[in-house]
């Protein structure tokens, strides 16, 4: 499947993992809730418009107190936010950080372009940067198409490890329901698992400068068997290509302290 | 022959009460009236300035690609310099230095503000607090957005001064707002008139206390935040650099923590407007008035412990998270109180349908649409998708530009009469009305569609699929910026005409004490004080 945003579209995009499949499902309690909520306000407000306009109701009444009503008024959101929270906590303590999983993938962004890395894979690492519109393929979309993107194995808890370098940006891939800052000076975690091979696009999606617009995501969802083969040619492409030697020696290694380290303080 | 006297006073007023020249009157001003219609030609002004950013955003929104704009940066500049015009300069000198100097003192009985020097001062703060931030934009500005999340706003990233003037205008505004809510909070605590007690405060006075007690405990904390950045930028300190052992999100914590509270320091005053307006229109007091007024303060202290929902993708731990989701909720029920007496206070009602009353049913049904998606984002777990993107664009414009910007026209028209001694044209204030309710909803309701899809906010440029709402969008933020001009043609008509405005224009529902002064009121309001029953 291909997680990217479409012409028109009203709602969320097509989940391409579990993780955003429990966002649409809490997704769409919350928003029949504020339809209904917004619906009764609206009927109330046509209803007391029509029926007491001045021509229809020439003496207004003195009302101004109901006690049960008032009472009623307050404890009905209540409740209604009770039916909200209990699922949402559910899924905050669930999207929090991923169980068991299979590969940690560092994500650090830069100005203007990302930088990932495969601590538990040989420790390479690799810059994304986006492709010119000049430079684009037929059917490459536009702002969002990159040169390397971000390859994962289908199916595989994936646990993500933002850090910033230079502004604070933001990891963001909606099909995949993850969004994390990359801040300078921290370490952050969060988690994705993409249930369907695929392509999923995101954005950066914190103000980071002049190019904020254009430092698009691509994740890769591919087969395990898929997945290991480019990763034994990425070993040897990346490394190859010499620029990137020192930083996968050092940079990563620095970051996954850091990891580490955040992982103690919690 | 005391009814005699009393015509005769009233009439002669200009002469009788030693009113100073022109420039003594409105350079040296200590005058709350005075004050407040100087504080409300600001604010159109500085509108002026928003509305016209605005406009060249969405123009460049238009369409994909970069149209009018140089580059990012450029962009950056705009957008930053279209939120701190709308919020420091716009709606809080409208709401709280205008409306509020102007009607607060005459609602509770006082001759004026306690500290009418103060005042003064509170509103000349602002002309150069303004002054820098439009120059700001002559010479680089700041490209951070109105958040100026550090690093992006140190001065690595942004060297120029631009970003430097645009900090020491919220210095200025912020020292203005600081003063003039000390002097609030003095007025209404101690020169009621006699009879005025708190319970029987009006509405409007009691959302104006609430925003002054938010205004001087959240303010300071932005003042401190913003010198930090002031020293971190030019004198070599690193409180927000990780390098020199600062923390960036240090920054974020302190920004929201006025933040936060700022976003009802800009509609409570409103709300009180609006409780005023339905009053007024349905010839019916307000109901459930306690529940109302304390609504108002509840919403007031739990605003200021839910500010790290601004948060959720910083990093802030999960039971962090939880605990900001579950407070920012029950903000709900607060705002539920109040939207639901506002309807039973029109429930059973006499309802006339004037331009105020429009403006005011109009800001209850988009504040509600615009409460409830606050509802959505308040929840952490569909945050992680919605949070910095278009459907936070679409909800805060929903509880600011049609919120508050509602509740400051249905000030404007309830009021004018008042505040000019000339009527506003009927037939144009309900044109107004009608081409913004349409253009406004035109602009940010696709932005909840957009939003959903994932467009991040602060883009001059996006995906192609983007481009339908975005057009959409545009061609009603076009016909929001046509109303602007409809609605400065009605200052125009309503400042050249002949018709004196009555005391009360609008019958036995105002009941509050201003529409028992004549029309513009005295210039010192009551020649004794009037007594509550």
């Amino acid at each position: 499947m291909v997680g990217e945003p479409h012409a028109w579209a009203l709602g969320l995009q097509p989940a391409g993992g579990a993780v955003k499949e429990a966002i649409h499902d809490f997704n769409q309690l919350v928003l029949w809730i504020i339809i209904a909520v917004s619906v009764l306000v609206g009927v109330l407000l046509a209803w007391v418009v029509w029926r007491y306009r001045a021509a229809a109701n020439p003496i207004p009444s003195r009302t101004s107190h109901h006690t049960l009503l008032e009472v009623a008024w307050t404890a009905m959101p209540v409740l209604l936010l009770i039916v909200i929270a209990i699922p949402s906590f559910r899924l905050i303590y669930w999207e929090d950080r991923a169980v068991d999983a299979g590969l940690t993938v560092n994500v650090t962004g830069r100005q203007w372009y990302w930088h990932y890395a495969y601590p538990d894979q040989g420790n390479f690492a690799y810059d994304s940067y986006p492709i010119q519109d000049a430079d684009l393929k037929p059917g490459q979309l536009r702002n969002l198409t990159v040169d390397e993107p971000l390859v994962i194995p289908v199916g595989t808890n994936i646990r993500v490890i933002t850090t910033g370098q230079d502004v604070i940006h933001s990891f963001f891939v909606p099909s995949l329901g993850v969004q994390k800052y990359t801040i300078p000076g921290r370490t952050l975690e969060t988690w994705m698992r993409a249930d369907r091979p695929g392509t999923f696009y995101g954005q950066c999606n914190q103000i980071c400068g002049t190019n904020h617009w254009f430092m698009p995501i691509v994740v890769r969802a591919v087969p395990q068997a898929e997945f290991d083969a480019w990763v034994a040619a990425a070993k040897q492409r990346f490394a190859a290509e010499g620029g990137q030697a020192p930083a996968v020696a050092t940079a990563p290694a620095a970051e996954e302290a850091g990891a580490q380290l955040a992982e103690l303080r919690r | 022959m005391a009814t005699a006297s009393h015509t005769h006073d009233e009439h002669g007023h200009g002469h009788h009460d030693h009113t100073p020249g022109f420039v003594a009157r409105w350079f040296f001003s200590t005058n709350h009236k005075d004050i407040g219609i100087l504080y409300l030609i600001f604010a159109v002004f500085a509108g002026c300035i928003g509305v016209g950013l605005s406009l060249l955003m969405r123009m460049e929104l238009q369409s994909p690609g970069m149209q009018i704009f140089a580059d990012g940066q450029a962009w950056n500049v705009a957008v930053t310099a279209h939120g701190v015009v709308m919020v420091f300069y716009v709606i809080m000198p409208a709401l709280i230095g205008g409306f509020g100097n102007y009607f607060v003192p005459i609602m509770i009985g006082a001759p004026d503000m306690a500290f009418p020097r103060l005042n003064n001062i509170s509103f000349w703060l602002l002309v150069p607090a303004l002054m820098l931030a439009v120059g700001s934009l002559f010479v680089g500005g700041a490209g951070t957005g109105w958040t100026l999340y550090p690093p992006l706003s140190n001065v690595t990233y942004q060297s120029g001064i631009g970003t430097d003037m645009a900090l020491f205008s919220l210095h200025l505004a912020g020292a203005s707002s600081i003063l003039g809510a000390a002097n609030f909070i003095t007025t209404i605590f101690n020169m009621r008139a006699p009879g005025m007690t708190l319970h029987k405060m009006p509405l409007f006075v009691w959302g104006m206390l609430v925003t002054a007690f938010l205004l001087l405990l959240s303010v300071p904390v932005l003042g401190g935040a913003i010198t930090m950045l002031i020293t971190d930028r030019n004198f070599g300190t690193a409180f927000f650099d990780p390098a020199g052992g600062g923390d960036p999100v240090l920054f974020q914590h302190l920004f929201w923590f006025f933040g936060h509270p700022e976003v009802y320091i800009m509609i409570l005053p409103g709300f009180g407007i609006i409780s005023h307006v339905l009053s007024a229109f349905s010839r019916k007091p307000i109901f459930g008035y306690l529940g109302m007024a304390y609504a108002m303060v509840a919403i007031g202290v739990v605003g200021f412990v839910v500010w790290a929902h601004h948060m959720f993708t910083s990093g802030i731990s999960v039971d962090t998270r939880a605990y900001f989701m579950a407070a920012t909720m029950i903000i709900a029920v607060p705002t539920g109180i109040k939207i639901f007496s506002w309807i039973a206070t029109m429930w059973g009602g006499s309802l006339t349908f004037p331009t105020p009353m429009l403006w005011a049913i109009g800001f209850i049904f988009l504040f509600t649409l615009g409460g409830v998606t606050g509802v959505k984002l308040a929840n952490a777990g569909v945050d992680v998708i919605l949070h910095n993107t278009y459907y936070v664009i679409a909800h805060f414009h929903y509880v600011l530009s049609l919120g508050a910007v509602f509740s400051i026209f249905a000030g404007f028209y309830y009021w004018i009469g008042k505040m000019s001694g000339k009527q506003y044209p009927e037939f144009w204030g309900k044109v107004h009305f009608w081409m913004t309710f349409i253009g406004v909803n035109l602009t940010f309701f696709p932005m909840h569609f957009l939003g959903a899809q994932g467009m991040p906010r602060r883009y001059p440029d996006y995906p192609d699929a983007f481009w339908g709402w975005n057009f959409v969008s545009s061609i009603g933020a076009y016909i929001s910026v046509a109303s602007f001009l409809v609605f400065l043609y009605v200052c125009y008509r309503t400042f050249t005409s002949k018709e004196q405005a009555a005391a009360n224009p609008w019958g036995e529902g105002a009941t509050t004490l201003e529409w028992q002064v004549s029309s513009p009121p005295p210039f010192h309001t009551f020649e004794e004080l009037p007594r509550i029953r």
